[in-house]
Order: C-alpha cells, then sequence, then structure tokens
C-alpha cells in the first residue's frame, strides 16, 4: 500500500529511460509519451484520492525505518501538486509534437521531460533534506538538457548563465544541509524539525534559514535574485518554456513553504517578516519588467515574478487563511503560467514574430487562440469568478487582517499592472485591423489550440470550482501549521 | 584537524568566488568546481573527524565514523562532476558559436 508514494517518481523514471531507446521511431516515442503520461496522470489522481481519503502515504524506501533511511513522504500537498505537475506535462506533451521541430525531438527531447516530471514530483513528494538536494538536481540536469535543445546562438548564451546561477545555489544547498546536519545530527524532515525545537543556540538555526531561504529563493526567483530567470526563460522551445514557468519555480515556493512551516517556525517575527518585504519588492519589481518591454515572451516571463510575490507574502503572514491562500495561488498559478506560455509561443510560431509593435488583428484569423489568451489573462490577474481571484482575496484578506496595509496597497496595485500588461498584448496583438495579406494557418493554430484549451478549462474549474478545490486547500493550511502531525506520521514512534 | 580543514574550505569558497567573478569562462568554470570542493571538505569536516576508524556499525566495533556525511558526499560529487562536464561542453559551443569567451560581451541586449 505505502509503495503508491514512489510510482509518481518510478513512472516517469522508466519512461524516460524507456524513451531514450527507441528515440529514432519519432511516432512510436510520441504515442508512447502520450501513453505514460495519461497513464501517469490517472495514478497520481488515484494516489491523491486515497490520500483524501485515508491520510498521508509514508513509504520507507529500501525498508530502512524512518530518521535513518530515506522516506517519501506523500501528504495532501504534496500530491496536490504531483497531480497539478501532471496534468501540465500531459498539455505539454500534446503541444510539444507540434512544436518541436524533427530534429529536436530526435535529441531525446521525450527522455528529459520525462526526468524533468521526475525530479519535479521526487521534490514534492521526499521528507528528507539531502534527498531534496538529489531531486533538485536531477530536474535541473533536465532542465540543463532541454534549455539548450535546438543550440541556437542567443540560446546557448542564456543557457550558460541558468546552468551558472543554478549550479552556484546547489552547491550552497549542499553547504547548509552540512551545516544543519552538524547542528541537529539529521537530515530527515521531521526529525529536523523535531531536534529544532530542542536545540538551545536559536541563533545558529537563524542563520542557517536564511542560507536555505537564499537556495531555495534563487530557484523560486525572489527579488532580488531574479534577474537570471526572464531571458534564460524565454530563449528554449515554448513547451520548454512552459514547464519552466510552470513547474521550476514552484519547487522552489513549494520547499520554502515546507520548510518554513515544518521546520523553522521558532523565530516568526524575524523570518517571517523578512519575507514580507520581500514579496513586497519581488511583485513591484516583476511587475515593472512585465511592462517595460514589447516581446510578448518577455512580458509573460516577467509575470512569473509577481506571483512568486503573492505566494511568499502568503507564508510571509502565517496564519491559516494566508497559507490556503499562498497554496491556492500556487495551484492556480502553476495552471497559468503553463497556459500562458504555450499561447504565447503559439502566438510566435503562428506570426513569426514576439515583437508586439510588428503584431495586430490576430483574433480575425485565430479567434479560438484570442479568446483562449483573454480568459487566461483575466484569470491571471485574479478577475473573478477565475482562480486568481480566490488566492488573491484570501492573501489581501488576511493582509488586512493583520496589519499589513503597505504589501495590502502593493499587492493591488501589482494586480491591476498585471492586468495591464496582459490586456496590452490583448489589445496590440489581438485587436486592430484586419491585415488580409496573411494566410491564417487553421490546422496548425487548431493543433495548438487544444492543448490550451484543456489548461485554460482546468483553469477555469479552479476558479468556480472553488467549492471543491478549497475545502481541500483548508485541509492542508490547518495540517501545515500544525508540523506535529507531519512529523508523527514519519516518525511514529 | 576540524578548524584546518574548516579554514581549507574557506580558502577553497574565496577562491572559488574570486574565479566565479572572472570574465572568462573557464575560469568560472574552475571557479565552480573550486566551490563545490569546498562544499565537500565542509561535509566531511561536518560529521566529525576521527582519524582511523571504520565508518561502520556492527557488533564489537565501538569507536566509529558517522557514516552518513561519506555517503552524502559520494552523491555530491558525481552530481557536481557530471555538471561540471556538461558545462564544459556548454561553454565550449556556446564560445564556438559567440565567437568570444568573455562573459562581458556575452551579455547580450534587449533588442534582439
Amino acid at each position: 500500500m505505502s509503495n503508491l508514494a514512489v510510482l509518481p517518481i518510478l513512472i516517469p523514471l522508466l519512461a524516460g529511460i524507456f524513451s531514450a531507446f527507441i528515440n529514432k521511431k519519432t511516432k512510436m516515442v510520441r504515442i508512447f509519451s502520450i501513453l505514460v503520461s495519461i497513464i501517469n496522470l490517472i495514478v497520481v489522481s488515484y494516489i491523491g484520492y486515497t490520500i483524501f481519503q485515508n491520510g498521508s502515504i509514508i513509504l520507507e524506501t529500501g525498508g530502512w525505518k524512518a530518521p535513518y533511511g530515506i522516506v517519501l513522504v506523500a501528504d495532501m500537498l504534496s500530491i496536490l501538486l504531483v497531480i497539478t505537475t501532471n496534468i501540465i506535462a500531459v498539455a505539454c506533451i500534446f503541444f510539444a509534437r507540434k512544436s518541436l521541430s524533427q530534429q529536436q525531438e530526435s535529441f531525446y527531447f521525450y527522455t528529459f521531460f520525462f526526468f524533468l516530471i521526475t525530479g519535479v514530483s521526487g521534490a514534492f513528494l521526499t521528507g528528507d533534506l539531502f534527498n531534496l538536494f538529489v531531486f533538485f538536481e536531477v530536474l535541473l540536469m533536465s532542465s540543463y538538457a532541454l534549455i539548450v535543445l535546438g543550440g541556437g546562438k542567443i540560446q546557448l548564451r542564456e543557457s550558460i548563465k541558468y546552468v551558472l546561477i543554478n549550479l552556484f545555489s546547489s552547491i550552497l544547498f549542499v553547504t547548509v544541509v552540512s551545516f544543519l546536519y552538524s547542528v541537529v545530527g539529521t537530515v530527515n524532515m521531521a526529525q529536523i524539525a523535531e531536534r529544532v525545537q530542542e536545540v538551545e543556540q536559536k541563533g545558529i538555526l537563524t542563520t542557517i534559514a536564511i542560507l536555505l531561504f537564499f537556495v531555495f529563493a534563487t530557484k523560486a526567483a525572489v527579488f532580488p535574485l531574479y534577474y537570471w530567470l526572464p531571458k534564460s526563460y524565454i530563449v528554449p522551445n515554448p513547451v520548454v518554456s512552459a514547464l519552466f514557468g510552470a513547474l521550476l519555480t514552484k519547487v522552489g515556493i513549494y520547499s520554502i513553504l515546507r520548510v518554513f512551516t515544518t521546520i523553522f517556525v521558532y523565530e516568526i517575527d524575524i523570518t517571517h517578516q523578512f519575507f514580507l518585504w520581500l514579496a513586497a519588492l519581488t511583485m513591484i519589481t516583476g511587475v515593472i519588467g512585465a511592462l517595460s518591454t514589447n516581446n510578448i515572451k518577455l512580458i509573460i516571463s516577467y509575470n512569473i515574478i509577481p506571483a512568486v510575490g503573492f505566494m511568499l507574502m502568503g507564508i510571509g503572514l502565517y496564519t491559516e487563511a494566508s497559507i490556503s491562500g499562498s497554496i491556492y495561488y500556487l495551484l492556480h498559478d502553476m495552471v497559468v503560467k503553463g497556459t500562458l506560455f504555450l499561447i504565447v509561443g503559439a502566438i510566435v510560431a503562428l506570426t513569426g514574430t514576439s515583437d508586439l509593435r510588428k503584431m495586430g488583428g490576430l483574433i480575425h484569423h485565430y479567434p479560438v487562440i484570442g479568446w483562449l489568451f483573454f480568459v487566461a489573462s483575466l484569470t491571471l490577474a485574479g478577475i473573478p469568478p477565475f482562480s486568481g481571484f480566490i488566492g488573491k482575496l484570501l492573501l489581501l484578506q488576511e493582509g488586512l487582517a493583520q496589519d499589513q496595509i503597505a504589501i495590502v496597497i502593493i499587492g493591488l496595485i501589482t494586480s491591476l499592472l498585471i492586468l495591464f500588461s496582459m490586456i496590452r498584448i490583448f489589445i496590440q496583438a489581438f485587436w486592430g485591423e484586419k491585415d488580409d495579406t496573411i494566410t491564417p494557418n487553421r490546422v496548425k493554430s487548431r493543433a495548438y489550440a487544444w492543448p490550451i484549451a484543456f489548461l485554460v478549462a482546468f483553469s477555469v474549474f479552479l476558479g468556480v470550482g472553488a467549492e471543491y478545490v478549497y475545502p481541500m486547500v483548508e485541509d492542508i493550511s490547518a495540517y501545515l501549521l500544525d508540523p506535529s502531525q507531519y512529523i508523527d506520521s514519519v516518525l511514529k514512534e | 584537524m576540524e578548524i584546518i580543514t574548516s579554514m581549507l574550505a574557506g580558502i577553497l569558497f574565496a577562491t572559488g568566488v574570486y574565479n566565479l567573478l572572472q570574465k572568462q569562462m573557464l575560469r568560472i568554470i574552475i571557479g565552480t568546481a573550486l566551490l563545490s570542493h569546498g562544499a565537500h571538505l565542509f561535509i566531511l569536516t561536518m560529521g566529525k573527524l576521527k582519524r582511523g576508524k571504520p565508518p561502520i556499525l556492527v557488533e564489537g566495533v565501538e569507536n566509529y565514523v558517522d557514516p552518513l556525511p561519506q555517503a552524502l558526499i559520494l552523491t555530491s560529487i558525481v552530481i557536481s562532476f557530471g555538471v561540471t562536464s556538461f558545462l564544459l561542453v556548454l561553454a565550449y559551443r556556446a564560445s564556438l558559436l559567440n565567437e568570444t569567451d568573455n562573459m562581458e560581451e556575452l551579455r547580450g541586449s534587449d533588442h534582439e
């Protein structure tokens, strides 16, 4: 029964290895990847169902008892994120066959795609800090391979920066883990959480907490560590950008959420207050970046950053409602960022340019993509009844309740500016005079529209179906704020 | 002994960061390699250094070295080995295509 927890890691890993062998037969590998992604989605949904029915699944790998061996902890939060990851994976795999060139597919795209999913799922599921590092490396290694896929001049140039910054933060991660090991003598997250409460000199722990935050903040693109993100996310193929935008920064946010609700909760005044300031700065700088450019890929890419700010704000406020807001926003943002990167990828592929000033009147040629983009923009900006609204409402309400007026105002202004940056794309690219010289490529646009519509539908469900999703999120939030539940479930004495 | 190795790790970190801030690509890669050596040495030190003891726990052996840091280092070394070799290839290709290995010239502009 507990072996279920390893399946979300094992299935994509095996699929990745197998697809490397049949790589030469492009058609076969396509069908194979689509089948495996769908099967994986069904399997993780089933695991999710069992977890919500019967509670967390703990797997002690290799039969080693909890604090000594590596544990996989599939609790409600992890499995919900794994399910969302797999939904995005399914949409991306359908999009990939239309958007990648034959040559790019033959450079083991599917293999690295599955390894990326392995790494992301593993990072969500692991209950061991060093193992988290290992899964970070798994997903980073596959992301390195994916980002250079195709290998253009600019692409390679930006990849180097991406690899270097991630390599640096990974080295720092190892160092911090060894620091923590020397203080508490364990790398099992539950046991760390237990022992942190007993350590008498909290000063060293706060240092470690901030260092660890620095590591995760680099991955999550929090101010001032976001500068590497926008440019490196726009150079690869749209599918790869969508995967990165939807999954990679969110793994960083998830790690912050996990570590700073389970382990480092003894000095909320210092660490969490610090988060609030960073959240505010992240929102402002990100949205200014989005307004500063005419490159539509870059606009979407910059819009990742304010979203990270919103999620960090919820962690900083540290109440039940604000944590649920963060989790809701996290789920919403994974889906909507994936959607937007795919739409923008489709627009760029159809028009041949990413410069906003050279576009216009696209709605006459591609109405479906146009309206999908409109819905996705409203979702991103948080217009009711779409899903961004619910997360933001929870966060801002709680901010007011906690008397953090400054950040609430900044949050509201940011939302408005996000809406402005998205509507600017809609007005300039989609509205305008019909250009009769262009012959629309309807077959191609239809192929692009299906996976996007799938994600938009899911995103709309997150908003309209909040009645079903919100109780789950509320449970998770209560569970996160009571670390003893996590500790007890892992180290069942 | 711990103090000496910690200082050595510190020196490795310092030289690593210094190299990381250089403009030439190869130096940057050497910098990351030095940094990872520093980190590995650090893990070893954190598990406490005791000379001549086996890292095993069996009946009869009462004095043993903590085996966990050694396992962690091994994992970490393998990973940094892989990443470094990847980085070397990437840097080679990127400098060939861009016709420079100076990071200053690889900054890129907003209008492309």
